[in-house]
């Protein structure tokens, strides 16, 4: 199942039928008739016609709905927000953060911390980087912030651990070096854009 | 068809008959609960049970040393006596009932094997000639398993679960005995062996093409009578918690799952002799494949409508029984009894 389908998974096609119900029979007669339309009518039928194609299409079509979670794990959304990620700069492998500190400027919860310096080649450079995941609310106002793409936010949902100094530490965030080719470029929440290209327009320098 | 010569049914041979009836018929209680955990989760795109063993069916394993290891509770004012016979009440007269019915095909067993070499072991544990009249009254005195159990517990579901069983299983023994009395009257005897030989001309032979009717009647009792589905009103979970066995537990609990379970056995053999051609062999299919294969259908069948069918209210149950299935019933045996005369 790809993202798509699974984003459309308990989507119908709107295409309800409203039931004629008829009213209520008053007369002994028209009760009886009823009962006689109804039994002849193999509407009992039909829902075991329904439940058996649902067991041909699970068991043949692979049109079962479970997940077994922790052996295999529902795409999700590249705009979901879950735990941060630091990306590096693909040709040289360096972490892309300037050193900015916007992500920490604009953070509502207080959460981002970071201290700058700049290194031998006055380059600003990171030395401390945490978040305090028990603040963080998720807002997404970092990753839209970041000038650079250098913070974003990952896939990884699972946040259960026994130190929450586990996910809060720069390193544990940033992309392994050897994992660089596996690197996906984030196109969720302060992403440019796929139509970024036709969006730009001149300096207005007239004013 | 002339009958062919069986050898003397001997005491051991109903003795390893019994032995086998109750160690099958016990297995495969255990495994119509996977069974049917499968079949209802496939039916609603769930996997079902797949971690305990190769497709989880270890599952019956670990289920049953689950029931072995609970604690056996037996409420403050319960009638403790009572409370503790019911659920044997239940199982017993599952298996009681079984002793009658053909489950298997009868077979010798091979010279070699030490001790038990060449004993004739019989299809039928107990060949009696009011044979279907047995296993309905045995099926019938069921009914005080779950009705002693209820009442004992001092609980209202209890109570209320108890009281429905009463109504559902007295009402419906009255259309299965109706429904079953014509194809009695077209075979002229009560013995299930009688029936399998009169259907073992082939399809055509099947007694389901003359008594349509009395299948379908004979089926909705049973469905009744064994508390499945559409019928299950005994103990149903969003209206009385558990109704009669609520306040069971472990070992106990599991007698009344295994009661129902034979039970269920019981009804779909039952309908396979009776109506569609019982345990004969078929083209090539041997007899014993034969009945499995009915056998199974029909517990399928079960479940399928179990997954399918919303159950219905006690008024309509009532309804359905008093009202339209036990007129059809007598409707038929007329019409039978008519059409025999003429």
């Amino acid at each position: 199942m790809n993202l798509e389908q699974l984003s459309n998974r308990n989507i119908g096609q709107q295409t309800y039928k409203m039931v004629d119900l008829k009213p209520t029979p008053s007369t002994g007669v028209k009760k009886f008739t009823q009962v006689v339309e109804r039994t002849f009518k193999g509407e009992l039928f039909v829902g075991l016609y329904v439940t058996f194609r649902e067991m041909i299409n699970a068991l043949f079509k692979g049109e079962m709905h479970t997940f077994k979670y922790p052996l295999e794990k529902m795409p999700i959304s590249p705009r979901y927000r879950a735990i941060h990620d630091m990306l590096r700069l693909l040709e040289s492998g360096h972490y892309r953060c300037i050193g900015c500190g916007l992500c920490e400027k604009i953070c509502i919860s207080n959460c981002i911390k970071m201290e700058t310096r700049y290194d031998e080649n006055q380059r600003k450079e990171v030395s401390e980087y945490t978040i305090n995941f028990g603040r963080c609310i998720f807002c997404g106002y970092c990753a839209e912030v970041c000038p650079e793409l250098a913070i974003v936010h990952g896939g990884r949902y699972e946040n259960a651990s026994e130190q929450r100094a586990s996910f809060s530490l720069f390193e544990d965030m940033l992309t392994p070096i050897d994992a660089l080719k596996q690197q996906k470029e984030f196109d969720g929440f302060g992403a440019i854009s796929p139509n970024a290209d036709e969006n730009i327009k001149k300096t207005p320098l007239a004013y | 068809m002339e009958a062919a010569v069986l050898p003397e049914v001997t005491s051991i041979g109903v003795a390893i008959k019994a032995i086998i009836i109750l160690a099958v018929i016990a297995a495969i209680a255990g495994f119509g609960t996977y069974i049917e955990r499968k079949v209802l989760a496939f039916m609603q795109r769930r996997l079902g049970p797949t971690h305990v063993g190769p497709y989880g069916l270890l599952q019956l394993v670990a289920d049953g040393i689950k029931l072995f290891t609970k604690e056996d509770i037996i409420p403050q004012h319960a009638n403790r006596l009572i409370f503790m016979i019911a659920p044997v009440i239940m199982a017993a007269t599952a298996f009681i009932a079984l002793s009658a019915v053909p489950v298997f095909p009868d077979f010798t067993i091979p010279e070699w094997i030490p001790l038990l070499g060449g004993v004739f072991v019989p299809s039928i544990a107990a060949d009696i000639n009011v044979g279907l009249l047995f296993v309905l009254g045995m099926m019938a005195t069921g009914l005080y398993g779950p009705l002693l159990a209820g009442m004992a517990q001092s609980n209202k579901w209890g109570i209320i679960g108890s009281a429905r069983t009463a109504i559902q299983f007295l009402s419906y023994e009255v259309v299965t005995g109706l429904s079953v009395l014509a194809p009695i009257m077209l075979v002229g005897s009560l013995s299930l062996a009688d029936f399998n030989a009169h259907q073992a001309g082939g399809i055509a032979s099947w007694l389901v093409w003359q008594q349509p009717v009395a299948f379908v009647l004979f089926l909705i009792a049973g469905f009744a009578e064994t508390n499945r589905t559409p019928f299950d009103l005994l103990e149903h979970e969003s209206e009385i918690i558990s109704g009669y066995v609520t306040e069971y537990s472990g070992l106990r609990w599991g007698l009344f799952f295994i009661g129902e379970y034979a039970n269920m056995v019981t009804i779909s053999i039952l309908a396979s002799v009776i109506f569609i051609g019982g345990y004969n062999d078929w083209g090539f299919l041997p007899a014993w494949l034969v009945m499995i294969m009915k056998v199974a259908f029909f517990f399928f069948f079960m479940l399928w409508a179990r997954a399918s069918w919303p159950h219905v209210r006690p008024d309509q149950l009532m309804w359905v029984c008093w009202k339209v299935l036990m007129p059809i019933a007598v409707i038929n045996v007329l019409i039978t009894g008519l059409v025999m005369m003429v």
